[in-house]
């Protein structure tokens, strides 16, 4: 018979569905930002920044979550300054966001990019002769035209996030109700003897949200397509 | 009025051009790499040239030496691409309604049914981009620059993705346009029909440069001038529709005389601008009898060109206007043709061709003394 899950295992999953939620929201505008820029413009540092933004796809995580310990913690160069303005990740659920949102960066970038260059610039061009301003162009023009890779770029980025676990426990620890997200949950399971049950059930959750993820992006990626190619 | 003056180097080419477009479609007209497509894209800002002014009706859209550079999108253009692009996400009518978003509120406004009146777009206002034919797509593209209430309209070879068929369809369209935009149009085209039928005003480029310029008559009737090559050149004639006859041909009035065509769609009376291209006529030194051809157009030679091949190209100055032929430099000789020799023009009626038609031909219409 299949346990169900207990409080803990329901809280651990809460906690991950917000802080992915928050990871996937809050990285949108400058992956939206990094994207354009890198498939748009041609700027000195461009190179740069394209490495940057892959970092954390090819380092070990345990090395990301100790590099923004070492930024954002509360002694961190950023993490002081932050937290004068009240602002504080280390050890509290919005480091895990933040941890998450770092690692799911390179893949939403990478889904919105390649969007961003299937559209042909020369509607871009056209909208300008029409009277459009650049922001504006960007608006009605190319927004709508790279929404499928946006909405396939937020989904995979809230399924990394969902399974981030290296950088988070580095960076945050796995306080429970604070900082345990799922895999830190699995983990912490593991760890316990009899949690074997319990573990047994988040592994299970995670991969239905894995799979309803990935369908979900795969349903609205052909509907936004249709609407937009037209017929 | 748009004046154009404008230098710019790409390598080894010289773009070095200067002219002014009155309204109407002036055409700049020379085969690819004459420097065509560059003018037009420095006139919608899409290109800075390295030296030169660019104004219309007074207002300055660019000036090298001031560092003015307006870009596109405060230009007030309307710019019909050669492949449309049409935003594909949005319907028809938001894609015809795109520019009126951006135009000031004060603008001169194009009516919106008129306008897709006009140009027969009503069925497809509620449809997507993708599901029109080429020529739909075309007709759609004029009304959304039409609509931005532009103050000079751009075309670049708007028809040369489209094959015959659709080429006619569209044609008509741009003669309405010619005859009812306020604002003037400039117009890329390599095709010697098309600026037959539309120019106003036509600017020859090659290489780079202006060779020629003026009335649509005026500059394809000089063989000297054939930006394209001998095949694209051809006299054009004004005339009127006399009559339409069972047969299938219209009977048209060119100054007296008579020219017998393939059924064309204007109702008599109705003005027509047709181009004989030089390699379809005939010369003949005596009235021609018995002889299945039926224009037959007499006059003078007025002049002579010798080209660089077999062929000479002869201008004829008959009642109706110049023509030209085309004929070998060895009859030519056996001719004996001079200038002043009375000789006959012999064209073959289906030798021209329908897009060789136009209606609601005009001289370019006079400018206000200033």
């Amino acid at each position: 018979m299949t346990p169900l899950p207990g409080p803990e295992a329901l809280e651990a999953l809460a906690l991950s569905l917000k802080v992915s939620a928050w990871a996937t929201a809050g990285s949108l505008p400058l992956a939206l930002l990094a994207a354009h820029a890198l498939a748009r413009w041609r700027f000195p540092g461009r190179g740069l920044l394209n490495g940057l933004v892959h970092l954390p796809l090819v380092l070990p995580p345990v090395v990301t979550g100790w590099l923004l310990l070492s930024l954002f913690g509360t002694r961190g160069p950023v993490g002081a300054l932050l937290a004068e303005v009240g602002i504080v990740f280390a050890f509290r659920w919005t480091g895990a966001a933040l941890a998450a949102a770092v690692m799911a960066f390179p893949l939403m970038v990478r889904a919105i990019r390649l969007s961003i260059e299937a559209v042909d610039p020369k509607l871009e061009q056209a909208a300008g002769t029409l009277g459009a301003s650049r922001p504006w162009v960007f608006a009605t023009v190319t927004l709508p035209l790279i929404l499928p890779g946006i909405v396939a770029g937020m989904v995979l980025a809230f399924a990394k996030a969902m399974g981030e676990f290296g950088a988070t426990i580095t960076f945050v620890s796995n306080i429970p109700g604070e900082t345990r997200t799922l895999p830190s949950a699995i983990y912490a399971f593991l760890q316990t003897p009899g949690g074997e049950s319990q573990a047994l059930v988040l592994a299970g959750i995670s991969v239905a949200v894995a799979m309803g993820a990935l369908l979900i992006s795969e349903l609205v990626a052909v509907r936004v397509a249709a609407r937009v190619r037209g017929g | 009025m748009l004046s154009v003056s404008v230098r710019h180097r790409f390598g080894a080419f010289t773009l070095d051009a200067s002219f002014e477009a009155p309204p109407g479609i002036t055409v700049l007209f020379g085969r690819s790499g004459s420097g065509k497509s560059t003018i037009v894209d420095a006139a919608a800002g899409l290109l800075a040239p390295e030296a030169g002014r660019i104004a219309v009706d007074g207002r300055l859209l660019f000036d090298a030496a001031a560092g003015v550079n307006l870009p596109p999108h405060r230009r007030r253009l309307g710019y019909v691409f050669q492949e449309g692009r049409l935003f594909p996400h949005l319907s028809v009518r938001r894609n015809l309604l795109y520019g009126r978003w951006f135009a000031p509120r004060r603008a001169p406004r194009a009516e919106f049914g008129r306008v897709v009146e006009m140009l027969g777009i009503g069925p497809l206002l509620d449809r997507r981009p993708g599901a029109l034919s080429g020529g739909e797509k075309q007709r759609v593209a004029i009304g959304r620059a039409l609509l931005a209430s532009p103050r000079l309209i751009l075309a670049d070879e708007p028809l040369a993705a489209l094959d015959e068929a659709r080429k006619a369809e569209i044609l008509p369209y741009f003669e309405r346009l010619r005859d009812e935009a306020a604002a003037p149009i400039l117009y890329v085209s390599h095709s010697a029909a098309e600026v037959a039928r539309l120019a106003t005003t036509v600017v020859a480029l090659q290489d780079g440069r202006v060779i020629r310029q003026g009335p649509a008559a005026e500059v394809l009737g000089d063989p000297s001038v054939a930006p394209t090559g001998v095949r694209g050149v051809g006299a054009v004639l004004e005339a009127r529709v006399a009559a339409h006859h069972a047969d299938g041909l219209s009977e048209l009035d060119a100054a007296g005389d008579r020219l017998f065509l393939p059924r064309v769609p204007q109702p008599v009376g109705a003005a027509l601008r047709i181009r004989i291209a030089a390699q379809e006529v005939m010369l003949s030194l005596q009235a021609p009898q018995g002889i299945s051809a039926l224009n037959i157009l007499p006059g003078a030679v007025e002049a002579i060109h010798d080209g660089q091949g077999p062929g000479t190209i002869v201008s004829v100055r008959t009642r109706a206007g110049v023509v030209l032929a085309r004929v070998t430099r060895r009859s030519a000789e056996a001719l004996a043709l001079a200038p002043g020799l009375p000789v006959h023009a012999i064209v073959k009626t289906v030798a021209i061709a329908p897009e060789d038609v136009g209606g609601e031909a005009h001289a370019p219409r006079q400018e206000p003394p200033r």
